[in-house]
């Protein structure tokens, strides 16, 4: 079986700036990928290459197709895709939010299969939005909002998850909660490549880290292998170092 | 029963009650549009009812088309007047005329409407917020009040130039049946593109690149809009002429009582624009002025406002849509 996603030596020029420099990787099935960088290493470029939605040279392949050469259709069977800034244009309820990512599978917010019912309010169990799934988009906070877009990328039912800082503006506690959505995707199965600034919580969760700095891979294996006081000043241009503490990680940066 | 359906029945049976007081009322009081005598018959059946029907099917045109142009642009404040489409359906229509080729002034109008229609998604499509998509609609309005200018001046027919200013003005009066066919099959026409989008619209609240990732076609989306919200600008000013803000203003209170879901909008927003645009002729038939106030003038009288008031809001909240 080909891997769920596969890039090898890809590399993206955006405005005449190289964003990402001859990348190879896989994902498989059954595995959770952390990206990690500062601002600008590449994170949202390898995303957003890996759907096809900006041109690369070299080769991709999502679950063995060049995503350029597929349908939106059939790239949203493949992946489901959660942007760094997503949005609700209209202030739709969470339900019908949710209820988007059932869209390749023919149905409309407003006319869901027993399936696709089932498949949104798991999707909104999962992520805790149970007390508000009635609630307007614009009416619930920036954490609720965030968990209410992962859930419409879950509710797609795809093999893999591509999500560009999915727990940005969470609380720990709330972060936690979506690294265990991440895990349960990948225990049955489905592959997660999604990007993160928290590297503590990278460590605690991916499978495999893949650390970028300048559009190239500097680092990547098992967090305690990537994640090297060597790597982190190299990507981040500070002293660091991660600390496991009972069953989770702490990222010490120095002064 | 969902929120739309109830609406949607709401707006129906609105359209009718004010479809049939449009027959009773008027500058000549009709006891019973029934009556069987000549003057009654000519008056109710030949003169007002081609007219409100004309009204209701203009105003159901823009409605429709507006609601779909905002969940297109994903923008409150589009609609075919903001966005040019009607000022070029107008001139399309008015070139016909001017130049003496007035059975061709429907096809023109449609297909004038369109290539606005084309050109203000294509500039707009990639905006940046609300303000600088309805700069874009500006500068394509003008440009087309400019030629419609231009044509008038070079007309060779200069005793047609009262007719053509009356419809840059926007009216009903005095349509037939033959105006009410044209207007009903473009809207069907239009009606049937706008709903084949309807999905893709729902799509589109999560902006372009999320609504791709979730297996929306956008640029089928896109064309079928484009072509629907042609047809129906294209019909409603070949008959009405250039009415503005109905199309905003009806699908902005359709959001008050049926969601904001842009799919679930278009079937109320053409009820909501039928019904405002025949109560508005309503009113224009009672105001006691010596010459009849234009549709088109009324429309902007009441609509005017309430686009000013959208805006308001919107800059309020830092331009999100």
């Amino acid at each position: 079986m080909s891997a769920l996603l596969s890039l090898s030596s890809v590399s993206v020029t955006l405005a005449g700036t190289r964003a990402l420099d001859t990348i190879s990787l896989e994902v498989a099935g059954g595995e959770v990928i952390a990206l990690l960088g500062p601002n600008g290493a590449g994170k949202t470029t390898l995303l957003r290459a890996a759907l096809g939605l900006v041109a690369a040279e070299g080769a991709i392949s999502l679950s063995g197709a060049n995503p350029a050469n597929l349908t939106s259709r059939e790239r949203a069977l493949r992946a489901a895709y959660l942007p760094q800034r997503p949005q609700s244009i209209w202030p739709i309820s969470v339900e019908a939010l949710v209820a988007l990512g059932r869209f390749v599978h023919g149905a409309a917010p407003d006319r869901l299969s027993p399936a696709d019912q089932s498949a949104v309010d798991a999707a909104i169990e999962a992520c805790a939005l149970l007390p508000l799934r009635r609630q307007r988009m614009d009416e619930i906070s920036g954490g609720e909002k965030a968990r209410a877009h992962l859930a419409r990328a879950i509710a797609q039912h795809a093999p893999l998850l591509l999500l560009d800082e999915p727990t940005a503006g969470l609380d720990p506690a709330q972060a936690l909660g979506v690294a265990d959505i991440l895990r349960a995707h990948a225990a049955k199965g489905g592959g997660v490549i999604f990007s993160t600034h928290d590297i503590a919580l990278a460590a605690g969760t991916a499978h495999r880290i893949v650390l970028l700095h300048a559009g190239h891979i500097i680092a990547e294996g098992a967090p305690s292998v990537a994640l090297t006081p060597a790597s982190l000043e190299a990507a981040y241009g500070r002293k660091a170092y991660l600390q496991q503490i009972g069953d989770g990680f702490a990222a010490i940066f120095a002064r | 029963m969902s929120a739309t359906l109830r609406t949607s029945i709401a707006l129906a049976a609105l359209s009718i009650v004010a479809l049939v007081a449009a027959l009773y009322l008027g500058p000549v009081p009709i006891a019973d549009p029934f009556a069987s005598d000549e003057a009654t018959r000519t008056i109710v059946w030949d003169i007002r009812l081609p007219r409100v029907l004309t009204a209701w099917l203009a105003g159901a045109a823009l409605g429709l088309s507006g609601a779909a142009l905002q969940g297109l642009l994903r923008n409150p404040l589009a609609d075919s007047g903001v966005l040019g489409l009607s000022g070029f359906a107008a001139l399309g229509a008015v070139l016909a005329f001017a130049f003496g080729f007035a059975p061709l002034a429907p096809v023109m109008a449609v297909v004038f409407a369109l290539a606005a229609a084309v050109l203000v998604t294509t500039l707009g499509w990639a905006s940046r917020g609300p303000a600088s998509l309805v700069l874009i609609g500006v500068g394509l309005s003008s440009f087309a009040g400019g030629l419609i200018a231009l044509a008038l001046n070079l007309a060779p027919n200069p005793g047609a130039l009262a007719d053509l200013v009356n419809w840059t003005l926007g009216s009903v009066e005095g349509r037939s049946l033959e105006h009410v066919t044209l207007a009903a099959a473009l809207l069907a026409v239009g009606a049937a593109l706008i709903f084949a989008a309807a999905r893709g619209l729902q799509a589109l609240t999560l902006g372009e690149e999320a609504a791709a990732a979730i297996g929306a076609n956008l640029s089928s989306t896109r064309t079928l809009v484009v072509l629907g919200a042609a047809a129906c600008t294209g019909g409603a000013t070949a008959v009405a002429g250039i009415i503005g803000f109905v199309g905003i203003a009806a699908p902005h209170l359709v959001r008050a009582l049926a969601g904001h879901d842009p799919a679930r909008l278009l079937l109320p927003s053409a009820f909501a624009g039928g019904a405002l645009l025949v109560c508005a002729d309503i009113a224009v038939r009672l105001l006691p002025t010596d010459t009849e106030l234009k549709l088109g003038v009324a429309a902007a009288l009441i609509g005017g406002p309430v686009f000013a008031l959208i805006a308001a809001r919107l800059a309020s909240r830092g331009g999100d849509a």
